[in-house]
Protein backbone atom coordinates (compact mmCIF):
# COMPACT_ATOMS: atom_id res chain seq x y z
CA UNK A 1 0.00 0.00 0.00
CA UNK A 2 1.23 3.51 -0.77
CA UNK A 3 2.28 5.22 2.45
CA UNK A 4 0.02 8.25 2.18
CA UNK A 5 -3.08 6.09 1.70
CA UNK A 6 -2.47 4.56 5.13
CA UNK A 7 -2.10 8.03 6.63
CA UNK A 8 -5.37 9.18 5.10
CA UNK A 9 -7.13 6.11 6.50
CA UNK A 10 -5.70 6.78 9.97
CA UNK A 11 -6.84 10.40 9.74
CA UNK A 12 -10.35 9.35 8.75
CA UNK A 13 -10.64 7.09 11.80
CA UNK A 14 -9.47 9.98 14.00
CA UNK A 15 -12.11 12.28 12.53
CA UNK A 16 -14.75 9.57 12.96
CA UNK A 17 -13.89 9.15 16.63
CA UNK A 18 -14.10 12.91 17.22
CA UNK A 19 -17.49 12.97 15.49
CA UNK A 20 -18.71 10.10 17.73
CA UNK A 21 -17.79 12.05 20.86
CA UNK A 22 -19.30 15.32 19.60
CA UNK A 23 -22.40 13.44 18.49
CA UNK A 24 -22.89 11.89 21.91
CA UNK A 25 -22.35 15.29 23.51
CA UNK A 26 -24.90 16.92 21.20
CA UNK A 27 -27.41 14.18 21.92
CA UNK A 28 -27.46 15.06 25.61
CA UNK A 29 -29.16 18.42 25.03
CA UNK A 30 -32.60 18.88 23.43
CA UNK A 31 -31.51 21.80 21.22
CA UNK A 32 -28.70 19.89 19.54
CA UNK A 33 -29.87 16.28 19.83
CA UNK A 34 -30.81 15.85 16.20
CA UNK A 35 -27.50 17.24 15.01
CA UNK A 36 -25.82 14.70 17.29
CA UNK A 37 -27.16 11.61 15.57
CA UNK A 38 -26.21 13.15 12.23
CA UNK A 39 -22.58 13.61 13.36
CA UNK A 40 -22.46 10.04 14.60
CA UNK A 41 -24.07 8.80 11.39
CA UNK A 42 -21.50 10.49 9.17
CA UNK A 43 -18.72 9.15 11.40
CA UNK A 44 -20.08 5.64 11.06
CA UNK A 45 -20.38 5.90 7.29
CA UNK A 46 -16.80 7.03 6.73
CA UNK A 47 -15.44 4.51 9.25
CA UNK A 48 -17.14 1.66 7.37
CA UNK A 49 -16.08 3.01 3.96
CA UNK A 50 -12.39 3.39 4.82
CA UNK A 51 -12.39 -0.12 6.26
CA UNK A 52 -13.37 -1.31 2.79
CA UNK A 53 -10.60 0.75 1.25
CA UNK A 54 -7.94 -0.88 3.38
CA UNK A 55 -5.83 -3.40 1.54
CA UNK A 56 -5.72 -7.11 2.22
CA UNK A 57 -9.41 -7.78 2.73
CA UNK A 58 -10.82 -10.88 1.12
CA UNK A 59 -14.38 -12.17 0.82
CA UNK A 60 -15.58 -8.87 -0.65
CA UNK A 61 -18.71 -10.38 -2.14
CA UNK A 62 -19.69 -12.00 1.17
CA UNK A 63 -19.08 -8.74 3.06
CA UNK A 64 -21.21 -6.79 0.61
CA UNK A 65 -23.94 -9.43 0.86
CA UNK A 66 -23.89 -9.30 4.67
CA UNK A 67 -24.04 -5.50 4.77
CA UNK A 68 -26.87 -5.54 2.23
CA UNK A 69 -28.96 -8.15 4.08
CA UNK A 70 -28.38 -6.87 7.60
CA UNK A 71 -28.47 -3.21 6.70
CA UNK A 72 -31.59 -3.58 4.59
CA UNK A 73 -33.42 -5.62 7.22
CA UNK A 74 -32.52 -3.21 10.02
CA UNK A 75 -33.46 -0.17 7.96
CA UNK A 76 -36.78 -1.60 6.86
CA UNK A 77 -37.79 -2.94 10.25
CA UNK A 78 -36.93 0.29 12.05
CA UNK A 79 -38.90 2.29 9.44
CA UNK A 80 -42.14 0.31 9.62
CA UNK A 81 -42.36 -0.26 13.37
CA UNK A 82 -44.88 1.79 15.35
CA UNK A 83 -43.60 4.48 17.71
CA UNK A 84 -45.09 2.60 20.68
CA UNK A 85 -42.83 -0.35 19.90
CA UNK A 86 -39.62 1.68 19.93
CA UNK A 87 -38.36 0.39 23.31
CA UNK A 88 -38.18 -3.18 22.13
CA UNK A 89 -36.57 -2.07 18.87
CA UNK A 90 -33.70 -0.54 20.85
CA UNK A 91 -33.46 -3.87 22.66
CA UNK A 92 -33.36 -5.97 19.49
CA UNK A 93 -30.85 -3.79 17.61
CA UNK A 94 -28.68 -3.68 20.71
CA UNK A 95 -28.88 -7.46 20.85
CA UNK A 96 -27.68 -7.59 17.24
CA UNK A 97 -24.62 -5.56 18.22
CA UNK A 98 -23.94 -7.93 21.10
CA UNK A 99 -24.33 -10.90 18.79
CA UNK A 100 -21.94 -9.38 16.28
CA UNK A 101 -19.41 -8.81 19.06
CA UNK A 102 -19.76 -12.43 20.19
CA UNK A 103 -19.39 -13.68 16.60
CA UNK A 104 -16.23 -11.59 16.06
CA UNK A 105 -14.82 -13.01 19.29
CA UNK A 106 -15.63 -16.50 18.01
CA UNK A 107 -13.72 -15.88 14.77
CA UNK A 108 -10.76 -14.46 16.71
CA UNK A 109 -10.73 -17.51 18.98
CA UNK A 110 -10.97 -19.94 16.04
CA UNK A 111 -8.08 -18.16 14.31
CA UNK A 112 -5.66 -18.11 17.23
CA UNK A 113 -6.58 -20.34 20.12
CA UNK A 114 -3.45 -20.06 22.24
CA UNK A 115 -2.94 -18.66 25.71
CA UNK A 116 -2.21 -14.95 25.47
CA UNK A 117 -3.49 -11.58 26.49
CA UNK A 118 -5.62 -11.02 23.40
CA UNK A 119 -7.13 -14.50 23.71
CA UNK A 120 -8.34 -13.54 27.17
CA UNK A 121 -9.79 -10.33 25.77
CA UNK A 122 -11.57 -12.25 23.00
CA UNK A 123 -13.01 -14.65 25.58
CA UNK A 124 -14.25 -11.69 27.62
CA UNK A 125 -15.77 -10.13 24.49
CA UNK A 126 -17.47 -13.46 23.74
CA UNK A 127 -18.84 -13.72 27.28
CA UNK A 128 -20.30 -10.22 27.42
CA UNK A 129 -21.54 -10.24 23.82
CA UNK A 130 -23.37 -13.55 24.34
CA UNK A 131 -25.05 -12.36 27.53
CA UNK A 132 -26.07 -9.15 25.76
CA UNK A 133 -27.68 -10.79 22.73
CA UNK A 134 -29.54 -13.48 24.71
CA UNK A 135 -30.71 -11.01 27.37
CA UNK A 136 -31.79 -8.47 24.76
CA UNK A 137 -33.89 -11.08 22.98
CA UNK A 138 -35.68 -11.94 26.22
CA UNK A 139 -36.22 -8.21 26.91
CA UNK A 140 -37.60 -7.82 23.38
CA UNK A 141 -39.89 -10.85 23.77
CA UNK A 142 -41.29 -9.54 27.06
CA UNK A 143 -42.04 -6.08 25.67
CA UNK A 144 -43.43 -7.50 22.43
CA UNK A 145 -45.76 -9.76 24.42
CA UNK A 146 -44.17 -13.01 23.21
CA UNK A 147 -43.37 -13.76 26.83
CA UNK A 148 -45.37 -12.68 29.89
CA UNK A 149 -44.16 -9.36 31.30
CA UNK A 150 -44.32 -10.66 34.87
CA UNK A 151 -41.13 -11.95 36.43
CA UNK A 152 -40.59 -15.63 35.57
CA UNK A 153 -38.98 -17.02 38.70
CA UNK A 154 -37.37 -20.45 38.63
CA UNK A 155 -36.51 -22.32 41.82
CA UNK A 156 -32.99 -21.81 43.21
CA UNK A 157 -32.32 -19.46 40.34
CA UNK A 158 -29.43 -17.57 41.98
CA UNK A 159 -27.48 -20.81 42.46
CA UNK A 160 -28.39 -22.24 39.04
CA UNK A 161 -27.58 -18.99 37.23
CA UNK A 162 -24.24 -18.67 38.95
CA UNK A 163 -23.38 -22.30 38.15
CA UNK A 164 -24.26 -21.80 34.47
CA UNK A 165 -22.05 -18.70 34.32
CA UNK A 166 -19.08 -20.36 36.04
CA UNK A 167 -19.24 -23.60 34.04
CA UNK A 168 -19.67 -21.63 30.78
CA UNK A 169 -16.64 -19.46 31.46
CA UNK A 170 -14.78 -22.61 32.54
CA UNK A 171 -15.32 -24.19 29.13
CA UNK A 172 -13.76 -21.09 27.56
CA UNK A 173 -10.71 -21.50 29.78
CA UNK A 174 -10.45 -25.19 28.91
CA UNK A 175 -10.70 -24.44 25.18
CA UNK A 176 -7.70 -22.12 25.42
CA UNK A 177 -5.63 -24.38 27.68
CA UNK A 178 -5.99 -27.50 25.55
CA UNK A 179 -6.31 -25.49 22.29
CA UNK A 180 -9.42 -27.44 21.29
CA UNK A 181 -11.96 -25.23 19.56
CA UNK A 182 -14.67 -27.83 20.23
CA UNK A 183 -15.00 -26.52 23.79
CA UNK A 184 -16.03 -23.12 22.43
CA UNK A 185 -19.41 -24.64 21.63
CA UNK A 186 -20.50 -25.24 25.25
CA UNK A 187 -18.75 -21.95 26.14
CA UNK A 188 -21.01 -19.86 23.92
CA UNK A 189 -24.04 -22.10 24.54
CA UNK A 190 -23.94 -21.75 28.32
CA UNK A 191 -23.31 -18.00 28.20
CA UNK A 192 -26.29 -17.51 25.92
CA UNK A 193 -28.30 -19.56 28.43
CA UNK A 194 -27.00 -17.35 31.23
CA UNK A 195 -28.21 -14.24 29.41
CA UNK A 196 -31.68 -15.81 29.15
CA UNK A 197 -31.77 -16.93 32.79
CA UNK A 198 -30.56 -13.53 33.99
CA UNK A 199 -33.35 -11.66 32.20
CA UNK A 200 -36.36 -13.99 32.70
CA UNK A 201 -36.97 -13.05 36.36
CA UNK A 202 -36.99 -9.32 35.58
CA UNK A 203 -40.45 -7.76 35.27
CA UNK A 204 -41.58 -5.69 32.30
CA UNK A 205 -41.58 -2.45 34.30
CA UNK A 206 -37.84 -2.74 34.86
CA UNK A 207 -36.99 -3.45 31.24
CA UNK A 208 -35.78 0.09 30.41
CA UNK A 209 -33.03 -0.23 33.00
CA UNK A 210 -32.14 -3.70 31.77
CA UNK A 211 -32.05 -2.67 28.10
CA UNK A 212 -29.81 0.24 29.03
CA UNK A 213 -27.53 -2.15 30.93
CA UNK A 214 -27.28 -4.52 27.96
CA UNK A 215 -26.57 -1.48 25.78
CA UNK A 216 -23.60 -0.61 28.00
CA UNK A 217 -22.50 -4.26 27.99
CA UNK A 218 -22.54 -4.42 24.20
CA UNK A 219 -20.33 -1.32 24.19
CA UNK A 220 -17.86 -3.08 26.48
CA UNK A 221 -17.93 -6.24 24.33
CA UNK A 222 -17.20 -4.16 21.22
CA UNK A 223 -14.28 -2.48 22.99
CA UNK A 224 -12.89 -5.88 24.07
CA UNK A 225 -13.09 -7.13 20.47
CA UNK A 226 -11.28 -3.97 19.45
CA UNK A 227 -8.40 -4.79 21.82
CA UNK A 228 -7.96 -8.12 20.10
CA UNK A 229 -7.84 -6.41 16.70
CA UNK A 230 -5.27 -3.66 17.39
CA UNK A 231 -2.41 -6.11 16.85
CA UNK A 232 -3.96 -7.41 13.65
CA UNK A 233 -3.64 -6.28 10.06
CA UNK A 234 -6.23 -3.53 10.55
CA UNK A 235 -5.10 -2.12 13.87
CA UNK A 236 -6.73 1.27 13.37
CA UNK A 237 -10.17 -0.32 13.06
CA UNK A 238 -9.41 -1.91 16.43
CA UNK A 239 -8.64 1.48 18.01
CA UNK A 240 -11.88 2.93 16.62
CA UNK A 241 -13.78 0.02 18.19
CA UNK A 242 -11.99 0.44 21.52
CA UNK A 243 -12.88 4.13 21.69
CA UNK A 244 -16.46 3.93 20.44
CA UNK A 245 -17.17 0.81 22.50
CA UNK A 246 -15.73 2.27 25.70
CA UNK A 247 -17.60 5.54 25.15
CA UNK A 248 -20.88 3.63 24.98
CA UNK A 249 -19.87 1.38 27.87
CA UNK A 250 -19.24 4.37 30.14
CA UNK A 251 -22.12 6.55 28.96
CA UNK A 252 -24.47 3.55 28.99
CA UNK A 253 -23.47 2.56 32.52
CA UNK A 254 -24.12 6.08 33.79
CA UNK A 255 -27.45 6.17 31.96
CA UNK A 256 -28.42 2.83 33.53
CA UNK A 257 -27.72 4.18 37.02
CA UNK A 258 -29.64 7.40 36.28
CA UNK A 259 -32.66 5.37 35.15
CA UNK A 260 -32.55 3.09 38.19
CA UNK A 261 -32.32 6.16 40.40
CA UNK A 262 -35.39 7.70 38.73
CA UNK A 263 -37.29 4.63 39.95
CA UNK A 264 -35.65 4.81 43.36
CA UNK A 265 -34.18 1.34 42.91
CA UNK A 266 -30.65 0.03 43.01
CA UNK A 267 -29.29 -1.79 40.00
CA UNK A 268 -28.76 -4.94 42.09
CA UNK A 269 -32.40 -4.83 43.14
CA UNK A 270 -33.52 -4.54 39.52
CA UNK A 271 -31.34 -7.44 38.38
CA UNK A 272 -31.77 -9.89 41.23
CA UNK A 273 -34.85 -8.69 43.10
CA UNK A 274 -37.55 -10.25 40.85
CA UNK A 275 -39.52 -7.15 41.82
CA UNK A 276 -43.21 -7.68 42.44
CA UNK A 277 -42.98 -11.43 42.90
CA UNK A 278 -42.78 -11.29 46.68
CA UNK A 279 -42.61 -8.22 48.96
CA UNK A 280 -45.49 -6.32 50.46
CA UNK A 281 -47.96 -5.82 47.66
CA UNK A 282 -50.44 -3.93 49.79
CA UNK A 283 -53.21 -5.43 51.85
CA UNK A 284 -56.90 -4.72 51.52
CA UNK A 285 -57.46 -0.98 51.27
CA UNK A 286 -60.20 0.89 53.07
CA UNK A 287 -62.88 2.31 50.82
CA UNK A 288 -64.36 1.11 47.57
CA UNK A 289 -63.93 1.56 43.83
CA UNK A 290 -66.40 4.15 42.57
CA UNK A 291 -67.19 4.04 38.86
CA UNK A 292 -68.19 7.08 36.77
CA UNK A 293 -69.66 7.19 33.27
CA UNK A 294 -68.43 9.13 30.27
CA UNK A 295 -71.12 11.83 30.38
CA UNK A 296 -70.45 12.69 34.02
CA UNK A 297 -66.72 12.67 33.51
CA UNK A 298 -67.06 15.01 30.52
CA UNK A 299 -69.20 17.48 32.48
CA UNK A 300 -66.75 17.41 35.37
CA UNK A 301 -63.92 18.37 33.07
CA UNK A 302 -65.82 20.94 31.01
CA UNK A 303 -66.55 23.03 34.08
CA UNK A 304 -63.01 22.82 35.42
CA UNK A 305 -60.48 25.61 35.55
CA UNK A 306 -57.53 23.28 35.18
CA UNK A 307 -57.25 19.66 34.06
CA UNK A 308 -54.00 17.76 34.40
CA UNK A 309 -53.62 14.61 32.31
CA UNK A 310 -51.28 11.89 33.63
CA UNK A 311 -50.64 9.35 30.86
CA UNK A 312 -49.06 5.93 31.36
CA UNK A 313 -48.27 2.80 29.45
CA UNK A 314 -51.97 1.96 29.09
CA UNK A 315 -52.35 5.01 26.85
CA UNK A 316 -49.50 3.79 24.65
CA UNK A 317 -50.89 0.25 24.42
CA UNK A 318 -54.32 1.55 23.44
CA UNK A 319 -52.76 3.94 20.90
CA UNK A 320 -54.84 6.66 22.52
CA UNK A 321 -52.37 9.56 22.28
CA UNK A 322 -54.08 11.09 19.24
CA UNK A 323 -57.46 11.04 20.97
CA UNK A 324 -55.90 12.45 24.13
CA UNK A 325 -54.57 15.37 22.09
CA UNK A 326 -58.08 15.91 20.66
CA UNK A 327 -59.52 15.86 24.17
CA UNK A 328 -57.00 18.46 25.30
CA UNK A 329 -57.88 20.65 22.30
CA UNK A 330 -61.62 20.28 22.92
CA UNK A 331 -61.22 21.24 26.57
CA UNK A 332 -59.02 24.19 25.73
CA UNK A 333 -61.59 25.39 23.23
CA UNK A 334 -63.92 25.70 26.20
CA UNK A 335 -61.40 27.71 28.17
CA UNK A 336 -60.05 24.93 30.37
CA UNK A 337 -56.32 24.97 31.08
CA UNK A 338 -54.86 21.57 30.17
CA UNK A 339 -51.46 20.34 31.29
CA UNK A 340 -49.71 17.00 30.99
CA UNK A 341 -47.91 15.44 33.94
CA UNK A 342 -45.06 13.26 32.77
CA UNK A 343 -43.57 10.89 35.28
CA UNK A 344 -39.93 10.11 34.48
CA UNK A 345 -40.60 6.38 34.17
CA UNK A 346 -44.15 6.46 32.81
CA UNK A 347 -44.40 4.03 29.93
CA UNK A 348 -41.65 1.58 29.17
CA UNK A 349 -38.74 3.98 28.95
CA UNK A 350 -37.84 7.34 30.37
CA UNK A 351 -39.07 9.93 27.90
CA UNK A 352 -41.46 7.43 26.28
CA UNK A 353 -44.54 9.57 27.02
CA UNK A 354 -42.87 12.73 25.72
CA UNK A 355 -42.14 10.97 22.47
CA UNK A 356 -45.68 9.63 22.02
CA UNK A 357 -47.38 12.91 22.88
CA UNK A 358 -45.01 14.85 20.66
CA UNK A 359 -45.91 12.46 17.84
CA UNK A 360 -49.59 13.21 18.42
CA UNK A 361 -48.80 16.92 18.14
CA UNK A 362 -49.03 17.97 21.78
CA UNK A 363 -46.91 21.07 22.23
CA UNK A 364 -43.69 20.79 24.23
CA UNK A 365 -44.65 23.55 26.66
CA UNK A 366 -47.70 21.64 27.91
CA UNK A 367 -45.59 18.74 29.15
CA UNK A 368 -44.44 19.08 32.74
CA UNK A 369 -42.16 16.77 34.63
CA UNK A 370 -42.83 15.50 38.11
CA UNK A 371 -41.15 18.28 40.10
CA UNK A 372 -42.85 21.01 38.08
CA UNK A 373 -46.37 19.60 38.19
CA UNK A 374 -46.64 18.16 41.71
CA UNK A 375 -47.20 21.55 43.44
CA UNK A 376 -49.96 22.25 40.90
CA UNK A 377 -52.26 19.38 41.82
CA UNK A 378 -53.55 21.22 44.90
CA UNK A 379 -55.28 23.75 42.63
CA UNK A 380 -56.23 21.34 39.87
CA UNK A 381 -59.91 20.53 39.46
CA UNK A 382 -59.56 17.23 37.63
CA UNK A 383 -56.55 14.96 37.36
CA UNK A 384 -57.19 12.53 34.49
CA UNK A 385 -55.08 9.38 34.81
CA UNK A 386 -54.94 7.42 31.55
CA UNK A 387 -53.46 3.96 31.80
CA UNK A 388 -50.98 4.85 34.53
CA UNK A 389 -50.90 2.91 37.77
CA UNK A 390 -47.78 2.49 39.88
CA UNK A 391 -46.50 6.01 39.17
CA UNK A 392 -49.62 7.54 40.74
CA UNK A 393 -49.92 5.13 43.69
CA UNK A 394 -49.84 7.03 46.97
CA UNK A 395 -48.78 3.78 48.67
CA UNK A 396 -45.27 4.91 47.75
CA UNK A 397 -45.50 7.42 50.63
CA UNK A 398 -46.30 4.62 53.11
CA UNK A 399 -43.59 2.84 55.03
CA UNK A 400 -43.38 -0.88 54.30
CA UNK A 401 -44.98 -0.78 50.87
CA UNK A 402 -43.04 -2.43 48.06
CA UNK A 403 -43.22 0.92 46.29
CA UNK A 404 -41.96 2.84 49.31
CA UNK A 405 -39.90 5.86 48.36
CA UNK A 406 -40.64 5.69 44.65
CA UNK A 407 -41.22 9.20 43.36
CA UNK A 408 -44.85 9.54 42.27
CA UNK A 409 -47.20 12.08 40.73
CA UNK A 410 -49.36 13.51 43.53
CA UNK A 411 -52.60 13.24 41.52
CA UNK A 412 -54.53 12.31 44.67
CA UNK A 413 -54.21 15.93 45.82
CA UNK A 414 -56.37 17.20 42.96
CA UNK A 415 -60.02 17.99 43.79
CA UNK A 416 -61.21 15.15 41.56
CA UNK A 417 -59.34 12.24 40.07
CA UNK A 418 -60.67 10.27 37.11
CA UNK A 419 -58.83 7.06 36.27
CA UNK A 420 -59.28 5.50 32.85
CA UNK A 421 -58.41 1.85 33.16
CA UNK A 422 -59.03 -1.32 31.19
CA UNK A 423 -60.08 -3.46 34.13
CA UNK A 424 -59.57 -3.90 37.82
CA UNK A 425 -56.09 -5.41 37.47
CA UNK A 426 -53.00 -4.23 39.27
CA UNK A 427 -50.11 -2.30 37.78
CA UNK A 428 -46.82 -3.77 36.61
CA UNK A 429 -45.50 -3.90 40.13
CA UNK A 430 -48.51 -6.07 41.03
CA UNK A 431 -49.43 -3.78 43.89
CA UNK A 432 -52.88 -2.64 44.99
CA UNK A 433 -53.34 1.06 44.21
CA UNK A 434 -54.53 3.11 47.20
CA UNK A 435 -55.48 5.95 44.88
CA UNK A 436 -58.43 4.10 43.38
CA UNK A 437 -60.07 3.79 46.79
CA UNK A 438 -59.81 7.46 47.73
CA UNK A 439 -62.98 9.52 48.17
CA UNK A 440 -62.09 11.94 45.37
CA UNK A 441 -61.31 9.21 42.84
CA UNK A 442 -63.66 7.83 40.18
CA UNK A 443 -62.98 4.92 37.87
CA UNK A 444 -63.81 5.06 34.16
CA UNK A 445 -63.43 1.52 32.84
CA UNK A 446 -62.69 0.69 29.22
CA UNK A 447 -60.10 0.74 26.46
CA UNK A 448 -58.31 4.10 26.68
CA UNK A 449 -58.68 5.01 23.01
CA UNK A 450 -62.37 4.15 23.01
CA UNK A 451 -63.15 5.96 26.25
CA UNK A 452 -61.19 9.09 25.37
CA UNK A 453 -62.86 9.23 21.94
CA UNK A 454 -66.24 9.19 23.70
CA UNK A 455 -65.07 11.91 26.07
CA UNK A 456 -64.06 14.05 23.09
CA UNK A 457 -67.53 13.63 21.56
CA UNK A 458 -69.22 14.43 24.86
CA UNK A 459 -67.14 17.57 25.42
CA UNK A 460 -67.66 18.79 21.84
CA UNK A 461 -71.42 18.20 21.95
CA UNK A 462 -71.91 19.97 25.25
CA UNK A 463 -73.71 23.30 24.98
CA UNK B 1 1.40 -8.12 26.13
CA UNK B 2 2.03 -6.30 22.90
CA UNK B 3 2.64 -2.57 23.05
CA UNK B 4 -0.43 -1.89 20.93
CA UNK B 5 -2.69 -3.47 23.51
CA UNK B 6 -1.22 -1.22 26.23
CA UNK B 7 -1.76 1.81 24.02
CA UNK B 8 -5.36 0.71 23.48
CA UNK B 9 -5.80 0.36 27.25
CA UNK B 10 -4.64 3.95 27.85
CA UNK B 11 -7.00 5.12 25.13
CA UNK B 12 -9.87 3.13 26.63
CA UNK B 13 -9.39 4.75 30.05
CA UNK B 14 -9.57 8.22 28.51
CA UNK B 15 -12.60 7.22 26.44
CA UNK B 16 -14.37 5.92 29.56
CA UNK B 17 -14.00 9.27 31.33
CA UNK B 18 -15.06 11.07 28.17
CA UNK B 19 -18.22 8.96 27.88
CA UNK B 20 -19.06 9.60 31.51
CA UNK B 21 -18.45 13.34 31.36
CA UNK B 22 -20.21 13.90 28.07
CA UNK B 23 -23.61 12.71 29.27
CA UNK B 24 -23.41 13.50 32.98
CA UNK B 25 -25.93 16.32 32.75
CA UNK B 26 -28.56 14.80 30.48
CA UNK B 27 -32.24 15.58 31.16
CA UNK B 28 -34.62 12.65 31.74
CA UNK B 29 -36.45 13.65 28.56
CA UNK B 30 -33.45 12.55 26.52
CA UNK B 31 -32.72 9.24 28.25
CA UNK B 32 -34.47 7.16 25.60
CA UNK B 33 -33.00 8.93 22.54
CA UNK B 34 -29.58 8.87 24.16
CA UNK B 35 -29.80 5.15 24.85
CA UNK B 36 -30.87 4.63 21.25
CA UNK B 37 -28.08 6.90 19.99
CA UNK B 38 -25.38 5.13 21.97
CA UNK B 39 -26.88 1.86 20.73
CA UNK B 40 -26.16 3.17 17.22
CA UNK B 41 -22.59 4.16 18.11
CA UNK B 42 -21.63 0.65 19.22
CA UNK B 43 -22.69 -0.35 15.72
CA UNK B 44 -19.00 0.32 14.98
CA UNK B 45 -18.88 -3.41 15.66
CA UNK B 46 -19.72 -3.69 11.95
CA UNK B 47 -16.15 -2.60 11.20
CA UNK B 48 -14.89 -5.47 13.33
CA UNK B 49 -17.23 -7.83 11.52
CA UNK B 50 -15.88 -6.70 8.17
CA UNK B 51 -12.31 -7.30 9.33
CA UNK B 52 -13.24 -10.71 10.76
CA UNK B 53 -14.95 -11.82 7.57
CA UNK B 54 -12.35 -10.16 5.35
CA UNK B 55 -9.56 -12.27 6.86
CA UNK B 56 -11.57 -15.45 7.46
CA UNK B 57 -10.10 -18.55 5.80
CA UNK B 58 -12.11 -21.63 6.77
CA UNK B 59 -15.80 -22.04 5.84
CA UNK B 60 -16.73 -22.02 9.54
CA UNK B 61 -14.93 -18.71 10.10
CA UNK B 62 -16.59 -17.30 7.02
CA UNK B 63 -20.03 -18.39 8.18
CA UNK B 64 -19.59 -16.85 11.63
CA UNK B 65 -17.97 -13.76 10.10
CA UNK B 66 -20.92 -13.32 7.75
CA UNK B 67 -23.25 -13.58 10.76
CA UNK B 68 -21.21 -10.86 12.48
CA UNK B 69 -21.47 -8.57 9.45
CA UNK B 70 -25.24 -9.11 9.10
CA UNK B 71 -25.90 -8.46 12.78
CA UNK B 72 -23.50 -5.50 12.89
CA UNK B 73 -25.17 -3.95 9.83
CA UNK B 74 -28.59 -4.37 11.47
CA UNK B 75 -27.28 -2.67 14.59
CA UNK B 76 -26.03 0.26 12.51
CA UNK B 77 -29.03 0.92 10.28
CA UNK B 78 -31.71 -0.03 12.80
CA UNK B 79 -30.02 2.00 15.54
CA UNK B 80 -29.74 5.04 13.29
CA UNK B 81 -33.31 4.97 12.01
CA UNK B 82 -34.84 4.44 15.47
CA UNK B 83 -32.83 7.31 16.96
CA UNK B 84 -33.58 9.57 14.03
CA UNK B 85 -37.32 8.82 14.27
CA UNK B 86 -37.42 9.54 17.99
CA UNK B 87 -35.46 12.78 17.67
CA UNK B 88 -37.45 13.95 14.66
CA UNK B 89 -40.47 14.20 16.95
CA UNK B 90 -38.75 16.39 19.46
CA UNK B 91 -37.67 18.58 16.61
CA UNK B 92 -41.12 19.08 15.18
CA UNK B 93 -42.66 20.02 18.48
CA UNK B 94 -40.04 22.72 18.98
CA UNK B 95 -40.36 24.26 15.54
CA UNK B 96 -41.59 27.84 15.74
CA UNK B 97 -45.24 28.06 14.75
CA UNK B 98 -46.21 24.65 16.06
CA UNK B 99 -47.19 26.25 19.36
CA UNK B 100 -50.85 27.13 19.20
Amino acid sequence: MIAWVGTVIDAVYVVAVIAFILGLKAMSSPETARRGILYAGVAMLVAVLVTFATGGLGNFALIALGVFIGGGAGWYWARVVKMTDMPQMVAIFNGMGGGAAAAIAAVELLTSLSAGATTGLSLAGGIIGSISIAGSFIAFSKLQGWLPGKPIVLPARQVVNFAVLVVGVGFGGVAVLVTQSFYLLPFFGLLLLYGILLTLPIGGADMPVVISLFNALTGVAVALDGFALVNGPLGDAGYAMVIAGTLVGAAGSLLTLLMARAMNRSLGNVLFGAFGSGADTGGPVAGSLKPIDVADAAVLMEYSGQVVIAPGYGMAVAQAQQKVKELADALEARGVTVKFAIHPVAGRMPGHMNVLLAEAGVSYDKLFDRDEINPEFAHTDVALVIGANDVVNPAARRTGSALQGMPILDVDQAKNVIVIKRGQGKGFAGIENDLFYKDNCRMLYGDAQHVVAELVQAVKKAP
Amino acid sequence: MAADVWTALFIAILAAFTGYEVISRVPVLLHTPLMSGSNFIHGIVLVGGIVALGFATTPLEEAIGLLAVIMGAMNVTGGYVVTERILAMFDRSKRPGSHP
